[in-house]
């Protein structure tokens, strides 16, 4: 078997593996599904009027829920990205990893299973948030071209995500650990343009707000989907993802092959 | 009558014109400063079982960790099935099949699911597949929970899933790292099989243990780490040949006797229940006499002597000079 075939084969048994955890366990599936749902139903339904009234603009043209939408979308994959960590540091301390890593298997084959599984489900909670939104009232107007930036744009996401959170699950000493660290992330597009825009910030807030990485890729979601120009915000939003799945892939790899810690 | 060299004694398999299987020379790591393995040197001939004991922190672990290719040694080399474990990992790892400590099995997957997603990961096509599954199921005596999740199983189950999923395929080698390890006494018996028929199937084992007579009953050869050196090699008859001789056991009515007599008696240690001595021995009758004569005219009375030929408890503390 040539090695990229190898590669191919055993990271799909992996993602194989993962869809079988998500169809056997449709609780943690579901509720993995429902927290951005309930986010955005509460975002727009409890905090809505009054956030919708400190927007200008362009912005405020349509529904809260407009605005909303790319933010929640970005916590969707943070929400997947967190669960990754923990499936990942589970593996390790239940010792299959190292039952992985004795085979001749492709090594990173359980990896990337992961980080294919986590786009997976990136894709399809951003589906569902879609569809909540529109029922919400929410009625993008993107061209066919738009929807698959958009598309391609949370894929990238989930794959920077998903190595992100892989590396923290490797990193952490036992699951709670794993999933504390797999919460910066998911917080970290509460001090964006999220849910507000950056300018409504207190001056130092507001600037961690403009240059964090999540503001740019919410910014390029919400052209995109308004079908509004993207730009500047593509390009940094394209490089952030990028740098943080090169970095998070380089730090996972070395974590995965480094030598087991206790002694014996 | 002509001359008759005398005739070697029949080996029961194999041991010197077999390829090594597993052969060490000069392994060392060391974690930190601390050194884990020094200088390992070991040969195993193809199709035997070796044992591989020691106390907690002898380097067991990570000997078996060295060999398949988890950790890479600081110095020394090692080959497995007739590969380098640091320059072909990848060939070393296609030849063996490893249990650690602890069940590697998938707890969100069902027993079925576990070793369908080992024989994929074996890359067997689909009828192998299912023909191997199968008769794994039915060989680990899995097939009434094949279908139910891990996370449900005894830690009995866990263990015969993770030896059935070690032994998907039939790997030249086989490390096994403490597999008895949280066993109850069948769950024990029932590995001791499987390591039989491994062996008789011409599959090389090694294994570690903290339990000298695992030892004795399965293995062709042992070798004895201490503080990550190999203090001694052999069958467990040549072993038990540089044991003193054996033991005697004393057993007492009382403690205050066990204690009295302890005093009297400086080579002797304490057993489990606290109500008996051990203490090695060379079993003579003299020997006995004068043991029971002293504890006699001390007034220490006992209830209970029995002498024990050596076992390689003996060999282990003769070689270690540990006290028990």
């Amino acid at each position: 078997m040539t090695n990229l075939k190898l590669a191919l084969t055993d990271s799909i048994t992996m993602l194989r593996r993962d869809i079988r955890h998500a169809v056997s366990y449709p609780s943690v599936t579901i509720s993995g599904f429902m927290v951005p749902v309930i986010m955005l139903l509460l975002f727009d339904g409890v905090f809505g009027r009054t956030l919708r009234a400190g927007l200008t603009g362009t912005l405020a043209g349509h529904g809260y829920v407009s605005y909303l939408v790319p933010g929640v979308l970005v916590m969707a994959a943070g929400g997947v990205a967190e669960a990754t960590a923990v499936t990942v540091n589970t593996d390790m301390s239940e010792g299959l990893i190292t039952r992985f890593k004795v085979m001749a298997i492709w090594r990173p084959a359980v990896l990337a299973g992961q980080v294919a599984g986590g786009m997976l489900r990136t894709v399809l909670t951003g589906a569902a948030v879609l569809a909540v939104a529109a029922g919400l009232g929410f009625s993008p107007s993107p061209d066919a071209l738009s929807w698959l930036a958009a598309l391609g744009l949370l894929m990238l996401l989930g794959f920077a995500l998903s190595w992100l959170t892989v590396a923290f699950g490797l990193f952490a000493r036992n699951p709670a650990g794993a999933n504390s660290l797999a919460l910066i992330p998911l917080f970290l597009p509460f001090v964006s343009s999220a849910f507000v825009p950056p300018g409504n910030m207190p001056a130092g807030v507001a600037e961690f707000a403009a240059y964090e990485p999540f503001t740019p890729i919410i910014d390029t979601f919400r052209g995109l989907l308004a079908g509004g120009p993207v730009g500047v915000h593509a390009v940094a939003a394209v490089a952030w993802c990028a740098g943080i799945a090169a970095v998070s892939f380089g730090w996972a790899v070395r974590l995965y092959n480094r030598d087991p810690r206790q002694a014996g | 009558m002509r001359f008759q060299p005398s005739a070697p004694a029949l080996p029961a398999r194999p041991t010197t014109s077999v390829k090594a299987a597993i052969k060490a020379t000069g392994l060392t790591k060391s974690f930190g400063g601390q050194q884990a393995v020094r200088d390992l040197h070991l040969s195993v001939p193809a199709g035997n079982v070796l044992a591989l004991i020691g106390p907690n922190g002898s380097g067991k672990t990570t000997t078996v960790r060295m060999l398949s290719t988890l950790l890479a040694p600081d110095s020394g080399r090692a080959m497995v099935a007739g590969h380098d474990v640091t320059s072909e990992g990848q060939a070393v790892r296609a030849a063996i099949g490893v249990t650690g400590q602890f069940s590697a099995v998938d707890g969100l997957l069902t027993g079925r699911q576990n070793l369908v997603l080992m024989a994929r990961l074996h890359h067997l096509s689909p009828a192998e597949r299912q023909s191997r599954v199968g008769d794994q199921l039915d060989r680990f005596d899995l097939t009434d929970a094949a279908d139910k999740p891990v996370a449900i199983y005894s830690g009995g189950m866990r263990r015969r899933l993770d030896l059935a999923m070690t032994l998907m395929t039939r790997p030249e080698v086989v490390f096994l790292d403490e597999p008895t390890t949280g066993l109850d006494p069948r769950g024990r018996q029932a590995l001791w099989q499987i390591v039989r028929e491994l062996a008789t199937d011409g599959v090389t084992v090694l294994l570690t243990t903290q339990y000298l007579e695992e030892a004795d009953r399965l293995a062709d050869r042992v070798a004895l780490l201490e503080h990550g050196r190999l203090i001694a090699e052999g069958t467990p008859a040549e072993l038990k040949a540089r044991a003193p001789g054996g033991h005697v056991r004393l057993s007492f009515a009382n403690e205050a006797a066990a204690s009295g007599a302890s005093a009297l008696l400086p080579g002797a240690y304490r057993a489990d229940d606290g109500m008996s001595l051990v203490l090695p021995s060379d079993n003579s009758v003299a020997g006995l006499r004068s043991l029971l004569d002293r504890l006699q005219a001390a007034a220490v009375p006992v209830t209970r002597v029995s002498a024990q030929p050596a076992d390689l408890d003996d060999v282990f503390f003769a070689l270690t000079g540990d006290e028990r």
